[in-house]
């Protein structure tokens, strides 16, 4: 699983279902949390090098991807660049390619909080609530800098997309693709789901409908049916 | 005592109402802006910097903004290069050029050169790295700006100093071929300022290469405390810092009577004046801070740095179509002035008035190069000009007067970093606190 452009806020109750039947391997992307930064990645295609690296080194090649948002983008990367990397590849709430229309919402010109709200339709969801509610701790600050300003260092421009990923794409073959988008999502316009529809030839679509650019923490139950779905358990 | 005057050239015409509902100048819809008042304004404010000299100021300043009415020095080297053909003595001090929203180094290099070379010598080349919403209008990536700023500086001087043509392959910037026959007057390079608003790590940059730190407008007990940090490092350089390598900038207006100046000083928070310079979303994009000033801001949560703190920059965004109650706002602002008056931070006044607290500041301070920063908001220009005439004529006498009796010397009659420090010697002190008034929370 690749986190989104805010980290990996802990265990979700969908990780716990989807571990029932999987190991679940999360990455902590380098410049969150604790692990550091690396300065010589400075975009997210040297970042989907280094992890194609470590899925090789770990002997991890061949297992299927779920990738959030811009962990999306950087699964996108790493399967065009080597599609043999992933057996099948979820997408949610994309970024990546620029958009066919609207435009990826310029989360980094919006205070953390506005932020974090656009990225769910329901702030009121209990899994939202219990991730991102009551009052934001010091280490949960420095947290949410430390994430948008990695973001800015490697996505700042063009902003969270590369317009020579949709040519790569073209060779991933009959890798499966399911793309995920929220039917309310603030943060990834349709366009973005359309413009990786006509990048990769084996896809499916779902939409979820209600939710945001975080479907996983606002329909777990339908997000969890897509993805097992996908997955085949 | 080189004394300076500074404007930031704002464009006057923008209703105030409108700056308050946007709840700050940038972001502004450029559908405001009146080209023919604009070229008025332009032509204005390139009269009242040749006025200062007439008046016997030392220099005048210039700055740079974008997408602002703010500032209307988008392009300051242009009006830069402009007076260093229609005045003969001031020096031009630029505080400064933001190289990491330029972007290119070599191109700047061939800009400031040639401003030196038509004045014969005037400018003052200073450097900043941008304002917060700077990144957004130059689309400059925020979490490089320091690499950027860095690298530009360094570059800039290599490019003025070693012949070429060379080949450049840095970090952030790239060049075939270095060899601007377009070379500095002064040598080996023109001299710099650093200006800032209280960012240690600039202040020790600065101090590291002896480039004098101008403090823009920052409060009295913070700005001594971070002059202290300076000249700790000069100290670990190995020279003495003193009143050369340190100048203050300060929001002034000076009218016939204190009523008057009073009144026409609100121009300083018209609209909300410099704390809504930019919003906080814009003023601290996302990697702008070092992360060692980001866990500062974390663990400060009423503690604030250009007026943004965290819990500024925790606020989610505010409802546009909220009802604003102006006359609150214009009040709160009124408020803010008033203790930004007693607290050292902008002085309105007769000459007199004005006197008496620059005495106090530069007592404690003891900078070396003083800068009058001019009026702000829709005032008439004959108040302008009102303004910089009893600054130059009555304030500035009395200042430089002063001055000496301390012994504040300029950059420009005591080179920077040139008294050395023996080793193993201690540094003397380079603020005197026993003159700080009180200064309110």
């Amino acid at each position: 699983m690749l986190h989104d452009e805010l980290g990996y806020p802990g265990w979700m109750s969908w990780n716990d279902r989807l571990a029932q039947h999987h190991e679940l391997i999360v990455p902590m992307q380098p410049g969150y949390g604790q692990t550091p930064r690396v300065d010589w990645i400075r975009s997210y295609r040297d970042l989907a090098g280094f992890y194609a690296r470590m899925l090789r080194e770990q002997g991890w090649a061949g297992c299927p991807v779920i990738g959030f948002s811009a962990g999306a983008f950087i699964a996108a990367e790493m399967a065009a660049a080597c599609p043999d990397l992933f057996s099948r590849m979820v997408l949610v709430g994309p970024l990546g390619l620029r958009p066919t229309e609207g435009e990826i919402f310029d989360f980094l010109a919006v205070t953390i909080r506005t932020h974090v709200a656009a990225t769910v339709s329901n702030v009121d969801a209990p899994e939202f609530g219990r991730i991102y509610g009551g009052d934001m701790t010091p280490e949960q600050f420095e947290a949410f800098e430390d994430a948008r300003a990695e973001t800015a260092r490697i996505g700042w421009e063009p902003f969270m997309f590369n317009d020579s990923l949709a040519h790569h794409l073209q060779g991933v073959g009959d890798l499966p693709a399911l793309l995920v988008r929220g039917t309310a999502d603030l943060i990834a316009p349709r366009g973005c789901i359309s413009a990786y529809e006509s990048a990769i030839p084996n896809h499916t679509v779902v939409e979820i409908p209600g939710a945001g650019h975080r479907p996983e923490i606002e329909d777990p139950d339908a997000f969890l049916a897509a993805v097992t779905n996908f997955l085949g358990v | 005592m080189h004394v300076a005057y500074f404007t930031e050239r704002p464009y006057r015409w923008v209703p105030e109402d409108d700056v308050i509902r946007n709840k700050a100048f940038f972001g502004l819809s450029n559908a405001l802006f009146d080209h023919v008042r604009g070229a008025e304004d332009y032509n204005y404010y390139l009269d009242e910097y040749v006025r200062a000299e007439e008046l016997g100021f030392d220099g005048v300043a210039l700055n740079e903004h974008h997408g602002n009415p703010f500032c209307m020095g988008n392009v300051m080297n242009v009006e830069a290069a402009i007076l260093a053909r229609i005045t003969e003595r001031v020096k031009i001090i630029l505080i400064g050029n933001p190289l990491p929203v330029i972007k290119h180094p070599l191109r700047m290099a061939e800009e400031l050169a040639t401003i030196d070379l038509i004045s014969r010598g005037r400018l003052v080349a200073g450097w900043v790295r941008g304002a917060g919403s700077e990144q957004f209008f130059n689309n400059a990536n925020p979490a490089y700006n320091r690499e950027m700023f860095e690298e530009a500086y360094e570059f800039i001087q290599m490019a003025w100093t070693r012949p070429g043509p060379w080949r450049y392959e840095g970090k952030h910037f790239h060049y075939r071929h270095v060899n601007p026959w377009a070379l500095p007057y002064q040598k080996p390079v023109p001299p710099t300022m650093i200006p800032g608003v209280l960012s240690p790590e600039t202040v020790r940059w600065a101090a590291a290469k002896a480039l004098p730190y101008i403090g823009l407008g920052t409060s009295l007990g913070p700005t001594a405390d971070l002059w202290d940090i300076y000249a700790d490092v000069a100290a670990e350089n190995g020279y003495q810092a003193g009143s050369e390598n340190f100048g203050y900038l300060i929001p002034t207006f000076v009218a016939d009577t204190d009523e008057k100046a009073q009144e026409l000083g609100k121009g300083f928070i018209y609209g909300g004046g410099q704390t809504v310079f930019s919003r906080p979303e814009h003023t601290l994009p996302p990697g702008y801070n070092s992360k060692d000033a980001i866990r500062r801001l974390s663990k400060q949560p009423g503690g604030s740095w250009l007026g943004v703190n965290r819990n500024k920059l925790m606020q989610a965004a505010t409802d546009d179509n909220a009802p604003i109650d102006y006359e609150a706002v214009r009040a709160r602002a009124e408020g803010q002035l008033r203790k930004s008056q007693r607290n050292y931070l902008t002085l309105l006044g007769s000459p007199d008035t004005i006197i008496e607290k620059v005495k106090t500041m530069i007592s404690v301070l003891r900078p070396g190069t003083f800068v009058f920063f001019g009026p702000q908001g829709p005032v008439p220009n004959e108040d302008r000009m009102r303004n910089l005439e009893l600054l130059g004529k009555y304030v500035m006498p009395e200042i430089k007067a002063y001055a000496k009796e301390l012994g504040l010397n300029s950059p420009f009659e005591a080179r920077p970093g040139e008294n050395k420090l023996r080793e193993g010697a201690t540094r003397t002190s380079v603020v005197d606190r026993s003159g700080m008034p009180n200064i309110e929370g």
